[in-house]
This record gives structure tokens, sequence and C-alpha cells, in this order.
């Protein structure tokens, strides 16, 4: 298949920071294509410079090369100058490695990983040349997949996606890829279309929405039931037991210009088990599965000699959680002169700053935790049960080792917030300050505020989103309260960008003309400030009939059919209902990996466990429990080494 | 000490900017392990010195880098670093040549370099007329353009720039040469400020517009003679013309 590199290259010539369309990169792939090879396009959409770095599409794009009957190529969202000039010179979107039309794949995979980046698959599908709806697709078009946390929830895509892959994708990718493999060596025949989504239907982890009948009563969902015996009517998601066994990306890419975490990345465990109840990644991912020290240094060694990086992440939520983390830094720092290594989820108390403090020998410039709510009673309600002393020890030792800068993350619009949970946020704010300017006359904290929106999947799936005015009154109380405060600095984002993120968080099937509404009236990069506009959503609502507020101020009941019922992410519906009553009546659930099991739902449903290096909490008294567990009682946990079962033998 | 490298910068990577550039080399060094001097202070950065920018979407043959390093190098060291360094840069960028600079030289590369030769292929007219544009514009006394920096504009008479300037020859077969365009060999000064390539095609007069620009050498005056920063590694003479560069 031709490439489209000599209609592209006049256009480069004229559009902005156009290193982002060359490709290129160290560890980029220069694949063979071939008639019994699946080729796959994965694509982000966003920029490149906020695609690039996404992990899961790395561990696919190496995953899917090595295989003998698969290629993958990549590609990213052209920004609004380069689209213009694609659409008036009738170019195609294009991969990066063979500048190849995308049209040309047999699969278009896309990440989804924030819900205002929904606009742009849209558009990158019809960038593509290929049907925007998936019902127009005829069997020559190519498959349009989606993966990422997104798909959690991936009702207001379904019209336009072909299939949804749910959970860890390094052993399902292998396994669609052999159905389609056999659909290509057959010739993708006429009609044969609608057969190879049901055979993908029926692999554990996909779901195709197109195989099932959704049933309204008025504004109320009924129910979403397969059309066919053989197509499951629990889709769930995937996991693998080991990541151990999956030290990707082994070629991290490093692009030629710069992008958003232009760094080393190495994965050192998924999932988390702190239970923060507006977490949607730490209910998701779970259990937890950390890498061994000793491949994580490994990775690390390999990867900064290969990639010529002077710095590295260590990736994971809660990273301070992995097991002997700091022995691991230490072991780290020991490789390489200049070499910085950062851990981008800091757990808040004095040892995590320990850390932070070894790792950040030279540039001390800021630090950031998040109490994600300003008083104790909150915190209990969201489990980030971290008290007021944790957090100021942590304060306290970060401006004397030398930090300049805190900045804290915050939300607010939380179940049962009152407004004097809210000026919480300023009154710590306020403190840390006071606590700062004992050791740095200049000492400053930024108190950044996001608006909450309720995700499937967590125990505040049932709760009535905050409205954009309340949320604004919210930022007001709080931006008059900072003005009066000396060296309090707050952020906010947009309430108006909340809103619509709710709406995709949790809408249904219908929500998709919404999208498509605003996509035809042009608006992409919805998630970039400069192109988001509400008015458009506002007409797209209006348009298809729908009502913003049933879809998400609404309070939702126990017996509420949700719009991903019939998706499983493991957890038991009613432990996440429980968790709700219990954030109601402030009662805190401690983490998991060191106390005995809830039940939740996500180890003994799968028959997996908590992979942990060290049975005994890490040092640190609290560890943001709020219990002391630091006196080391040992909790029967898996450790590494002696790989989980494979299958139900857990109670 | 310090090393002078020579580099190309031809195809795809073309696109980047000069600040990608940097960036690259400070990733290649690391790879290569060359043990490269780091300033002091809190945020240690190496010790690099780049020689004119290029504008983003330019090739070039003859782009150059100073290299302070912390050890001294053997002459092996030195001798196999192009090798080395090409085999840590993407496609397209190609260490040509590298040599230690002498310690009483302490000019810098945007001080010493007075003039480069570039390769034009321009697109807005025929042979004829670029003919009758490269006369006019030799004749000329003065050519007086707006030029931009800092955001003001500032007028200023471009003709002392420009010593050299010739229809190329004409190998109409080349590769990258597409049909109807016009190619034009030129000298041009960099000293106060280097005239950029897009300042030289707009003195040419309304209706050119620059297709493909390449680097082909960049020059220091030298008692009287000029000579290059580093010459590319011998018996590939002749490279200056073609479309290739040396490697």
């Amino acid at each position: 298949m031709s490439t489209v590199w000599p209609l592209l290259e006049p256009l480069l010539a004229r559009v902005e920071r156009p290193a982002r369309y060359i490709g290129c990169e160290d560890g980029a792939q220069s694949p063979v294509h071939a008639p019994h090879k699946v080729a796959w396009l994965l694509l982000y959409p966003d920029t490149y410079e906020v695609g690039l770095p996404n992990q899961g599409l790395q561990i696919l794009y190496e995953i899917l090369n090595e295989r003998d009957d698969a290629v993958a190529e990549r590609s990213y969202a052209p920004w609004t100058d380069l689209e213009a000039e694609l659409r008036t010179h009738r170019v195609p979107l294009f991969s990066l490695e063979h500048h190849r039309a995308a049209g040309s794949f047999d699969v278009l995979a896309f990440n989804l990983s924030a819900e205002l980046t929904y606009t742009n698959l849209l558009n990158c599908v019809d960038l593509a040349g290929v049907a925007v709806r998936a019902e127009h697709r005829g069997d020559d078009a190519p498959l349009v997949i989606a993966g990422g946390h997104c798909t959690y929830n991936p009702e207001p895509l379904a019209d336009f996606v072909d299939a949804f892959v749910l959970g860890d994708g390094e052993e399902v990718v292998g396994e669609i890829n052999e159905v389609l493999a056999r659909w290509k060596h057959a010739g993708k025949p006429d009609g044969s279309r609608g057969a190879v989504l049901r055979e993908l239907a029926a692999v554990p982890g996909v779901y195709v929405p197109s195989m099932y009948d959704v049933v309204y009563d008025g504004p109320a969902l009924v129910s979403i039931t397969p059309r066919h015996r053989d197509v499951p009517a629990l889709v769930e998601k995937r996991t693998i037991t080991s990541l151990e066994d999956w030290p990707y990306p082994r070629n991290q890419l490093v692009p030629l210009t710069e992008v958003v975490h232009d760094r080393l990345n190495v994965e050192v465990f998924r999932g988390c088990t702190r239970g923060c109840r507006f977490c949607q990644a730490g209910m998701i991912t779970r259990p937890v599965r950390e890498r061994s020290a000793e491949q994580v240094r490994t990775m690390v060694r390999n990867g900064l000699q290969r990639t010529g990086y002077d710095e590295v992440t260590l990736t994971s939520l809660s990273t301070a959680d992995f097991s002997g983390v700091a022995d691991v830094v230490t072991d780290i720092m020991g490789f390489a002169d200049n070499v910085s290594v950062s851990l981008p989820s800091l757990r808040v108390d004095a040892f995590t700053v320990g850390v932070a403090a070894q790792l950040q020998q030279a540039r001390r410039a800021g630090l950031t935790f998040a109490p994600e709510a300003g008083t104790w009673r909150m915190r209990q309600v969201i489990n980030k049960l971290i008290r007021e002393e944790d957090l100021y020890a942590a304060v306290e030792a970060a401006f004397s080792n030398g930090w300049r800068r805190v900045k804290l993350y915050f939300l607010t619009g939380l179940p049962t917030e009152t407004d004097e949970d809210t000026l919480g946020i300023t009154e710590l704010a306020r403190n840390c300050v006071a606590i700062g300017q004992r050791h740095q006359r200049g000492a400053s904290v930024t108190a950044s505020v996001g608006g909450f929106v309720p995700k499937p999947f967590t125990p505040f799936q049932w709760f009535g989103q905050n409205t954009v005015a309340e949320l604004d009154r919210k930022i007001a109380l709080l931006r008059a309260d900072a003005q009066k405060s000396r060296g309090v600095q707050l952020r906010w984002h947009d309430p108006k960008a909340t809103l619509i993120e709710g709406l995709m968080s949790r809408g249904d099937r219908r929500v998709g003309r919404v999208i498509e509404h605003v996509w035809r009236a042009g608006g992409t990069f919805q998630e970039w400030t400069e192109h988001f506009r509400i008015d458009r959503w506002l007409e797209g609502l209006a348009e298809a009939g729908l009502d913003a507020d049933w879809y998400v101020h609404r309070h939702r009941s126990e017996d509420e059919v949700l719009p991903w019922d019939h998706l499983s992410a493991g957890l038991h519906k009613d432990f996440l209902w429980q968790d709700w009553q219990d954030a109601l009546a402030e009662v805190g659930l401690p983490d998991c990996r060191w106390t005995p099991c809830y039940d939740c739902g996500a180890c003994t449903g799968y028959g997996v466990e908590h992979v942990v290096a060290s049975a005994v909490p890490p040092a640190g008294g609290s560890q943001g429990t709020g219990q002391d567990l630091g006196s080391g009682h040992v909790v029967p946990v898996e450790l590494l080494g002696r790989r989980p079962a494979v299958s139900g033998s857990l109670s | 000490m310090r090393v002078r490298a020579r580099f190309t910068k031809t195809g795809k990577v073309r696109f980047i900017s000069h600040r990608d550039v940097a960036r690259i080399w400070e990733r290649a060094l690391r790879r290569t392990e060359l043990p490269v001097a780091y300033s002091a202070g809190f945020s240690p950065r190496p010790k690099l010195h780049f020689g004119l920018a290029l504008s983003v979407g330019h090739e070039s043959c003859a782009e150059y880098l100073d290299i302070d390093v912390a050890d001294e190098l053997s002459d092996t060291d030195v001798s196999g670093l192009p090798a080395r360094l090409s085999g840590a840069l993407p496609t397209g960028m190609v260490c040509t040549a590298a040599a230690v600079v002498a310690a009483e030289d302490k000019t810098s590369l945007q001080e010493a370099v007075s003039s480069c030769t570039w390769r034009l292929e321009l697109a807005g007219g025929d042979r004829a007329g670029a003919s009758a544009a490269v006369e006019a514009l030799l004749a000329a006394e003065t050519v007086v353009i707006d030029r931009e920096r800092k955001g003001k504009t500032y007028v200023d008479d471009i003709r002392p720039y420009v010593r050299h300037l010739e229809l190329d020859a004409g190998d109409g077969g080349a590769a990258g040469i597409e049909d109807g365009a016009v190619v034009l060999l030129a000298d041009i000064g960099t000293q106060p400020r280097a005239l950029r390539p897009a300042e030289f095609v707009a003195a040419l007069g309304a209706g050119w517009t620059e297709r493909r620009v390449r680097r082909l050498a960049q020059w220091i005056d030298h008692d009287g003679e000029r000579r290059e920063p580093l010459r590319a590694a011998d018996g590939l003479a002749g490279w200056e013309r073609t479309t290739a560069c040396a490697t």
C-alpha cells in the first residue's frame, strides 16, 4: 500500500510543529505489511504531544509487532491547522511509520483515556475516510476498536465503535488478532462483517455494542441484553495475573520533539487497593500486581542506556506503596550521574517526602500532594484517610528539605460536601503556608481544585454531580477566601467542562447523538480550553431532546439499571452499594493489601490475588489509611514468585 | 577539551526544530557515554555549543556543534566519534566529521561563520525568469527589504549579504528536483545578522516561493580565504552540488 508522504510533505511546511507528523522516533518500528498480517493502526485521539507517551498503546504496539500475523503502526489527532490542509487537499489521516493512509488498515484501535476526546475519535475515523457510524461501514472498512479506562462506560460511543475492550490489553489483543487474521485470510467476503463482530463478541473482555438490544422506558434505561445466545450477557474485564510476564514497553518510544512525560517511564505495579471512592482507576484496575524490584532495576538500567534520557518516572497509582521503593530508588540513583527519578503519585506522609528528597537532590522546585478534600469528615466520605497531621508532617518535611512550593490537589462537589468542607481546602492551604514560612520566607502553596465527576464502577456512581452553578458558587467561596490568605494560590477547572465530562461519564447510548452533533459543528479538541465551547454541547442536547440534569445531576437509586450494568470490572455491585452507604455514614475502609479481604470481587471473581513483594505495609505509620499499620503484623497476601492460582481456589 | 562535530539534517527530520536538535544531541551523547562536561549549579546542563540555527523545514549537509568534554580523548576516540554518534542519532542525522578544536580557538561558531552556501529550489517562474531575477539582484547597488526581528519590522539593505549567486547548471534528473523547479546556488552572509533563506527569496522578487532548501556549507573567513569549520570526511569532493550529503 502506498504512502501519502509525497502529498503530505508540502503541507507540513505550512503547519505548526510539523515534527509531530514525521515519526522517526527512536523505538519506532518499520513493520512489513503482508496479506496474511492483520494491519493495526493504533490511535490516540489527541495531539501527538499528549498521545505519544501513552504506555498502553506503546505496549500493544510492541506485542502486535512481535507477532508473525500482525503489524502495528501509530497515529494521533492532527492539530486543526493540519486537519484543514488535509481536508482541502483531500489527503487522508496517515500512520507515522510508513505514512500509509489510515483507511488501508484492517483495524483502527483507539485508546480512550479522557471523555472530552470523544469528538476527536469521530474526527479521526472521518479523516481516515471511514463512515463515522458503525452501521454504515461495509465489509472492507476497517474495524474501529477502543480500549482504555473510558470504555468502562462505552455506551456514549456505542454507535461509532465496532468493539470495545475492557481491562488489560496484553493478552486479549492477540486473541482479537487471531479472529481478524482468519477473516482477512478468507478475504473479508461480502456480508462477513457481522459474523466477525459476532465472533469478536465471544472473546472474553470484548464488547460489541451492535450485538445488544437496548430498551428504554421514557428517559429510563430498562435493559441492555444480547441479541444472540453466543453473545455474553455480562462482559467481564481482562486481567493479567502477572505484570512480571509483560516487561513492556521494551523499547519505549523516544520522540524527536518534546512531548508530555518526556522521560523514561517504568510501570512498577498495576492496580490500587487504597479504595478512594472517587477514583475510578483504583477501582477498575484491581488487584495490585507488582513488578519485582529486580525487573524494575533492569528495565530502568536498560531503558536509560538505550534512550539517553536523564529522567525516569516509576509509574503506578500511589507509587510510594511499591514494596521497597526506597531501596529501588537508591539503586537507580547509583546507576548514573545526573539522572533524576520521579514518582508521579506521592502519598501524603513524611516517609514519602524522605524518598522524594532522596530523588531530587538538585531541583527542588515543587512537590505535589493530593489530600483531595479539605476536612477529615469529607476525607472519610471519600475514603482518602489522610489525617491533617499526615499532611502537615509531609509539608513540614518538604519545606524543611528545601522545596519552595507545594501544590495540593482537591476535588469539590463531593457527596455530602458542605461549605465548611469546601472552605477546609483554603484552610488546609493556609496552614501549610504557615508551616512553610517557618522554614522559608517566600513559601507558597497552590491549591488546585477540580469539579468532581462521578465515574462508573465506583461507589459514587449513584451520586448526582453538582451543577455548574453550584460548582461556580463553591469556587467563588474559595476564591474569596484565598484572596485573604497570603501565600495561597488557587487554580480551578472550568465547571462547564466538568458538566460535559459528567455527561460522557454516565451517559447512555442516546448521548452519542450529542457527540455527533458537536463533532459536526466543528467541536474537536474539547479538552483544550481554547477549543471547548459549551454552547455546541447544549445545542446538541437540545437537538437530541436530552436533559443534562437527568443524566448528570440526578441521584440514582439502588435498583436503577445503569448503562454499564452489562459490563463488569470484577466489582460486585452490592459491594459498591455498601461502600456508597459507608461513605454517606462517613465510615472509612482501610487498604485491603494489608487487611483482610472485603470481597469486592476483583480478586475472587477472577481467581487472581494481589501480587506484592512485601506482606507488611511500608514504613511510615498511618500510610494514609488513618490506622496504625506500622506495627508490621503480617496479613495473608500472595508474594511474588509464587504465582497466584489461575482459577477459583480462593475463598 | 572541546570537540567539534559536523552533521547532516536531511529527509523527514528536517521538520524538527533547532531546540529539538539540541535535545536529540544531549540524548545521543549520553547514549554514547562520551564524558561531556556539565555546567555547575542546581540544574547541571551538558556544555554544548550549537552553530547557526536552521529554519524548520530546511535541510543541511553542514551543521556544527562544539562539545566540551570533561576528560581528554585519544586520537582514536576522536576518529571513531562520527560512527559512534551517528549510531545514536535518528535517520537523516549523520555525524560526518569530528575533530578537536585548538585550545586557543575561543571564537564561537556563530561568531566565526561569515557565510553559508545554500541550494534553493524555487517555484513561481521558469528558468528564464529566474535568470533575469538573479541578474537584476546582482546588478542592484542596494536591495532594501523589510525584515522582522523580535516582533518589530526593520528596513535593511540586504545586497551586501549576497556574496555569490548563480542559477544551477541544472542536472534536471537529479533526485528530489520536481519538474518546473528552478535551482539557485547562493552564498549568503551571516554577519552581523544572518540573512535567512526566506528573506533572500523575498528579495528575489514577488512570485518566487521556496520549495526545498538545503544548506550545503558554512564558511569561516581566514586570512583572505574561506574554509569550513570542519571538512566532511575526505574522498567526497563534489558533494556540494549533489542532492545527497556526504556521509
